[in-house]
């Protein structure tokens, strides 16, 4: 586990005069976040251990500019954006992979018009290709016979109709996949999209996160699987509101994998 | 012949006030901004078909969706029946379609089921309404004309479908009767029920009867025909060419602003000219473009139709997790304001043949606490049964805010510095963006 990960930059590919096959793009939270950053070093294990030649832009990525869009600020994401496809063309970025939702959406759907066309997966998709063509092996391991529930991320589930890429990989471990009743293109948010993430919440009666935590909780998890780090961090803060953090963990799908697989 | 006069008059009355309600209609849905919409067709008629016609997003929620089914095949079906009454009525003729024989037994029998239907479907409604409130029923943005308008449409229907089985019952009774005029025609499966109430009556007494329901029935059809355009209730019609209208993309992807990569291309490259500012002419005004929306004529001419598709069902607003979770912002209320900010524009131009600034604007009607609740997860357009996008309009609101009037959440404007100098929404530097491979 504490083995030093083994990461090179695009410019490190540049300089050998290589091409990496994939690019991870890590995302702010990824990569300054102390919980994401947990993420993308379990993401990373995966990637080594199937021996993906992957980059990541290191201090060349900027934030997508996605919350800055969201909030009103079409200026300052074009800025971002503009920026971000410049560098990416003139590496020849083919294909991304990231596991933030939200970057995953904008770099998939909104980076073309601005000139900016790739292959873009989340990570559980590319997880679960990987898994497929039998590059990493899981056998149950520390989550065999668990009971796990997943909380789709809206933009990643309804916002890209992408439900079953998490699932399938979920379903390697040999737990118990539990369903909220919330789910798929029902699933409730967990509160962070649409730039909520960076500021408080409106008045209310209650916090988005803690009803979704609520939810999730009721059907009894040893594990709540998020998909994405803001997610992540709605989730465990509502599994602490309700006292539950010594029996329920909340875990990117990734470092179940990697977990697992004890990668 | 006085009869039928007076029925052809009414007839042309009613169709040439729809026509003018709803050209009155399409003229304030273009007063938005334009977009051309028309790529896809192959997949935008499969989509209309399925999710429209075939009310395939009705019936997740399976009680209200067969319920409305039944309605709406009524509705269409039960018109087939209007077609005769319209041709009775201008020629004088009683069932003139009655030589289809055993067809039309079939056709007036499978009418009076889907009556029948139609009664019980709007009573069970009018108890979900009125007795058991479902929560999405009973929000105070519904109080006052909406809650009216609901029960109206309610009522109105029921009445009618009173009217079509009493004349039915009426009329087979008499033409058992052998009464003159009244021929032995169609099958009555559910009016036939209704002897044993009429039986008592004279041949005179139940004839009036039965032209007192028929005139009802078609008079009121014609009311409601021309009630569908000041009411929640045009989705009859918007509902079809709003979903074929209704994006293909992904839900989560917001629409580019060309203007301002233009300008944005412009500052980075100094060599880059800056996009022109262009106007265009709205209802006899000049109208320099605005980043973000403002009022209705900042939105697309696509989200104005959306506001006149909302039948104000409101299951948006029960998904949506900012309404759950009791912030103020709910989805159907974005959609009825729009709605309502163009109707006020669109009577002021009735009344000055122009356009002239009242002083108002749709962010009078939608405040920056609903609009900053929004995750823009989008449950109200996965959950919206016409496709309706109340999302895209909270986003361009924000936009208009954040661009020309710099109002914002204090946060937010922290996490805007953080990216415009950090590239990320916190205060971390590019020169830490590599820290978490370190352990």
């Amino acid at each position: 586990m504490n083995e030093p990960l083994h990461i090179r930059t695009m410019a490190d590919f540049a300089a050998a005069g290589e091409v990496p096959d994939v690019l991870f793009w890590v995302g702010c939270a990824g990569s300054f976040d102390d919980r994401a950053r947990k993420i993308s070093k379990a993401f990373v294990r995966i990637l080594n251990a199937a021996k993906v030649k992957f980059a990541v832009l290191g201090q060349e990525e900027s934030c997508t500019g996605d919350p800055a869009r969201r909030a009103g600020n079409e200026f300052l994401f074009q800025m971002q954006a503009l920026n971000n496809v410049t560098v990416l063309n003139g590496y020849g970025v083919r294909r991304i992979v990231t596991a933030c939702p939200h970057c995953f959406n904008t770099l998939k759907n909104e980076y073309p018009a601005l000139g900016g066309t790739y292959e873009v997966m989340h990570h559980t998709q590319f997880i679960n290709t990987l898994l497929k063509e039998g590059r990493i092996k899981v056998e149950g391991g520390n989550f065999k016979g668990k009971r796990i529930t997943f909380h789709d991320p809206c933009y990643l589930g309804r916002g890209n109709g992408e439900y079953e890429a998490p699932r399938e990989v979920l379903l390697k471990l040999d737990a118990a996949l539990v369903e909220m009743k919330r789910s798929r293109a029902n699933g409730l948010c967990c509160g962070a999209g649409g730039g909520q993430m960076f500021k408080e919440a409106e008045p209310g009666t209650r916090e988005v996160n803690v009803e979704r935590s609520e939810e999730a909780l009721g059907t009894a998890p040893n594990v709540i699987a998020a998909g994405c780090p803001f997610c992540n961090t709605m989730l465990t803060d509502g599994v602490k509101h309700f006292n539950k953090e010594g029996e329920v963990q909340v875990k990117d799908v990734a470092e179940l994998i990697a977990e697992a697989g004890d990668l | 012949m006085i009869a039928q006069l007076l029925f052809t008059a009414l007839l042309l009355a009613g169709a040439v006030l729809f026509a003018r309600n709803i050209l009155r209609v399409r003229r304030n849905i273009l007063l938005g901004r334009d977009v051309t919409i028309n790529d896809h067709p192959g997949e935008r008629w499969a989509l209309m078909a399925r999710v429209a016609l075939g009310q395939s997003k009705m019936v997740v929620r399976p009680v209200a969706g067969i319920l409305h089914i039944i309605v709406y095949a009524g509705f269409v079906i039960i018109n087939i029946e209007v077609l005769e009454i319209l041709i009775d009525g201008v020629f004088g003729t009683h069932r003139v379609l009655s030589f289809l024989g055993g067809f039309y037994d079939f056709l007036i029998g499978s009418f009076e089921w889907l009556a029948l239907g139609v009664w019980v479907a709007c009573a069970i409604f009018l108890v979900r309404r009125n007795l058991i409130k479902l929560k999405r029923f009973v929000m105070k943005e519904l109080d006052g004309w909406p809650r009216t308008d609901a029960n109206l449409i309610l009522v109105t229907e029921i009445a009618l479908m009173t009217a079509f089985l009493l004349m039915n019952g009426a009329d087979q009774l008499l033409a058992s009767r052998g009464a003159e005029h009244y021929i032995v025609a169609g099958a009555f499966p559910i009016s036939g029920l209704l002897t044993p109430l009429l039986d008592g009556l004279s041949n005179t007494s139940l004839i009036l009867v039965e032209r007192i329901c028929w005139w009802f029935h078609i008079i009121g059809i014609l009311a409601f025909l021309n009630y569908l355009v000041v009411s929640k209730h045009l989705h009859i019609l918007l509902a079809f060419p709003n979903v074929w209208y209704s994006t293909l993309r992904p839900k989560t992807e917001l629409v580019n602003m060309p203007r301002v990569t233009g300008e944005v291309r412009s500052m980075l490259d100094p060599s880059v000219q800056p996009p022109t500012v262009t106007a265009h002419t709205v209802a006899g005004v000049e109208m320099t473009e605005r980043f973000g929306a403002k009022d209705v004529f900042d939105l697309s001419w696509k989200q104005l139709m959306d506001a006149y598709s909302c039948t104000e069902c409101g299951r948006c607003t029960s998904v949506c997790p900012a309404s759950i979770t009791g912030k103020l912002l709910s989805p159907r209320k974005i959609m009825m304001d729009t709605r309502d900010r163009l109707e006020e524009v669109g009577k002021v131009i009735d009344a000055k043949s122009k356009w002239e600034d009242d002083g108002k604007s749709l962010h009078k009607r939608i405040t920056e606490e609903e609009l900053w609740a929004c995750t823009t997860c989008n449950a109200c357009t996965e959950a919206c049964p016409v496709n309706i996008d109340p999302v895209g309009i909270i986003t361009d609101m924000r936009r208009y805010l954040v661009m020309e009037e710099s109002r914002t959440r204090p946060a937010l404007t922290s996490m805007f510095t953080n990216v415009e100098n950090n590239g990320a929404p916190w205060a971390f530097g590019p020169d830490q963006r590599m820290k978490w491979t370190e352990q």
